[in-house]
């Protein structure tokens, strides 16, 4: 069992303070949503968690299985078995993915010669050509596309708490339902997945049935429940926690 | 009384050099260069006889990088310090001969003048209206002696309607030091197309100063690539001439160094005609404490109405004490034409690192990835494949080096 712990987590994005102590928990096999209006610091909690230039925890923890994720680099943090679906993958002219995953297998001591074969596996899974693994990341890729292509990576590299930031966006029903599909068999295997999905919208959770639901506005959760929570917020927006 | 007799570096190579000075760094075309750090007088000229021992791992070393690139030549000259020591031609098509050094009307600096006075020879390859020889000509120039000026010289001449493929390997033999100092003149015939290939990889310890001027007539095709990834200070200054009405220019280029390298790259993109189109697309990346300087000149003369000409040139920075400068510049004389350029110095982009970061791919392999990525688009127009896949583990190697 995984878990990540976050506590008290303050950070500022070059110097404005975005995250006013921000506290949740997410254990392998568990789906929690982290819902929250536009500019609220969604994206901020994600992007400090996985150590994007330019984000900084001021004070506060977060753990990965008791490992200081603040203190390592990205990468590490990657390797320690975090992982962050991106709100807006990067393009990255002249780099495939295969060579990507293969990097990545190989700095946290896997195979990277089984790369190919699982690729080809996940792409069957979520109905994405097995050609795109021979297209530069990202480049060229409708919005869809690009978040096929991160699911796709996740369900490769198997971490163990995966961030899923706005994976919504961009994903027409059918493939927003295929995606959900896979990650939905990821929390449910032997090494089940945890899921921190962030989103403005309630359509991914449609698909994704979230165990917890955190409300999030002006930089800390609001209010943390079941389900529920997100008939309420449907029901009655934002305003009722006068966010 | 008798005035003092002023001798120039290049007086020990003959007296008809013993005026030429080395060009000052206030020159805008040598600006940024390290062309005071060379001492011309250091380098003795190459001697026109070689030992048989030479010669044959000479050509021991042609065999081996020739097997990279695809098939028989459809001719194959091998120099070792400028001295021709094979000649082959196997297609009908093209005829190969040495000859005495022709002069040049527009001398492009002072190392030219010098190739043309210390070059043992003038390599002159034809290739014959309308011909169309399916494989490359291949010269290989490779550096041998020590403290040796070697000045190899090719001229290459298109006829109307015809295409050809005519590739450069300027190497070194082991760890030769030399001062290298080629000139390559084409001339691109009506019609016709050449595609030039020119890999400049000699010894670490050895300078490049090498000219390239291309001269292309109406509704011909000047298409270059240049890889310049060896030798201490590396020049390359490429003139492209379009002189005849519908002629066309590309220039593609992929230059690389590390420790205390540099690589300077002149490019002149010159419209003499009307409807003439020039693209130019230049990479670089230095490491190390390695400086890199790009300068353009796209020139629109008065004549070159409806001329469209492009370039864009990007370095990337690899360490905080590696440097680089790009500077390009327009010259434009009729209104009625398109011109268009680009140009960027910076480090490895932080948001593709990081998206690569995020995968769990250190941090070193990271910028190595995005670093061949950047340089993949130059590899793959390469006209030839098998250059393209003689140049990728140099540059990996030269990567691994400024990025561990």
């Amino acid at each position: 069992m995984s878990e990540l712990v976050v506590e008290d987590l303050h950070a500022v994005v070059g110097d404005t303070p975005i995250l006013h102590g921000v506290t949740l928990t997410v254990r392998s096999g568990e789906v929690h949503a982290v819902m929250g209006p536009n500019g609220s610091g969604k994206s901020t909690l994600s992007n400090v968690l996985m150590g994007r230039p330019g984000y900084r925890a001021t004070s506060g923890s977060a753990t990965l299985d008791g490992v200081d994720l603040l203190a390592l680099p990205t990468w590490e943090r990657a390797r320690a078995g975090l992982f962050l679906a991106s709100q807006y993958p990067t393009e990255v002219p002249g780099v495939f993915v295969t060579d990507v995953l293969a990097a990545a297998y190989e700095a946290s001591g896997r195979d990277p010669s089984l790369v190919p074969a699982r690729m080809a596996e996940e792409a069957d899974a979520i109905g994405f050509g097995r050609d795109f693994a021979d297209r530069a990341l990202n480049v060229d890729l409708s919005g869809g596309e690009q978040k096929r292509n991160e699911t796709l990576q996740l369900a490769v590299l198997e971490p163990r708490i995966a961030i899923l930031d706005e994976l919504d966006s961009g994903l027409d029903v059918d493939a927003l339902r295929a995606v959900s599909r896979r990650l939905e068999a990821a929390t449910d295997g032997p090494a089940p997945l945890g899921i921190l999905a962030i989103t403005h919208y309630s359509r991914l959770l449609q698909e994704l049935h979230p165990d917890v639901v955190h409300i999030f506005a002006g930089g800390r959760i609001l209010e943390t429940g079941g389900p529920e929570l997100v008939d309420r917020l449907e029901a009655e927006g934002y305003a009722a926690w006068d966010a | 009384m008798s005035a003092a007799v002023e001798t120039g570096p290049f007086a020990h190579l003959g007296e008809a050099l013993s005026e030429l000075q080395l060009p000052s760094t206030e020159a805008e075309e040598w600006r940024y260069s390290r062309v005071d750090g060379i001492d011309p007088s250091r380098f003795a000229a190459a001697s026109a006889e070689l030992d048989e021992s030479t010669v044959t791992a000479v050509l021991a070393e042609v065999e081996r990088l020739v097997d990279g690139v695809d098939g028989v030549p459809a001719a194959l000259v091998v120099l070792a310090d400028g001295v021709v020591v094979r000649s082959t031609v196997s297609d009908d098509g093209v005829q190969v001969e040495a000859v005495d050094a022709q002069a040049d009307p527009a001398v492009p600096d002072v190392f030219a003048s010098v190739n043309e006075h210390v070059t043992p020879s003038e390599i002159r390859v034809r290739i014959l209206q309308h011909a169309r020889p399916t494989a490359p000509v291949l010269v290989v120039s490779l550096a041998v002696g020590d403290d040796v000026l070697v000045a190899p010289r090719l001229r290459v001449e298109l006829g109307a309607d015809s295409e050809a493929c005519v590739v450069e390997l300027h190497r070194s033999l082991g760890a030769a030091t030399s001062l290298v100092v080629p000139v390559t003149h084409l001339e691109v015939g009506r019609d016709a197309t050449v595609h030039h290939v020119v890999v400049q990889d000699v010894a670490v310890g050895s300078d490049v100063v090498g000219s390239v001027s291309a001269t292309v007539s109406s509704s011909g095709t000047y298409d270059g690539w240049l890889a310049a990834i060896g030798g201490r200070y590396a020049r390359a200054r490429v003139d492209c001439r379009l002189g005849g009405r519908g002629a066309s220019g590309r220039l593609a280029s992929l230059y690389a160094g590390g420790a205390d390298q540099m690589r300077d790259l002149r490019t002149f993109q010159d419209h003499l005609d009307r409807d003439t189109t020039s693209n130019l697309a230049f990479k670089g990346a230095v490491g190390g404490r390695a400086h890199a300087v790009y300068t353009g000149l796209i020139r629109i003369h008065p004549e070159a109405r409806g001329s469209n000409a492009e370039q864009s040139n990007r370095i990337m920075t690899l360490s905080d004490e590696a440097w680089a400068e790009s500077v390009p510049n327009l010259e434009i004389e009729h209104n009625d034409v398109r011109c268009a350029h680009a140009s960027t110095v910076g480090p490895v982009d932080a948001d593709q690192r990081f998206y690569l970061e995020s995968r769990g791919v250190p941090t070193e392999v990271a910028e190595r990835l995005i670093v061949a990525g950047f340089f993949d688009e130059v590899l793959d127009r390469c006209p030839v494949p098998g250059v393209a896949d003689l140049v990728r583990p140099r540059v990996a190697a030269l990567l691994e080096a400024v990025t561990s």
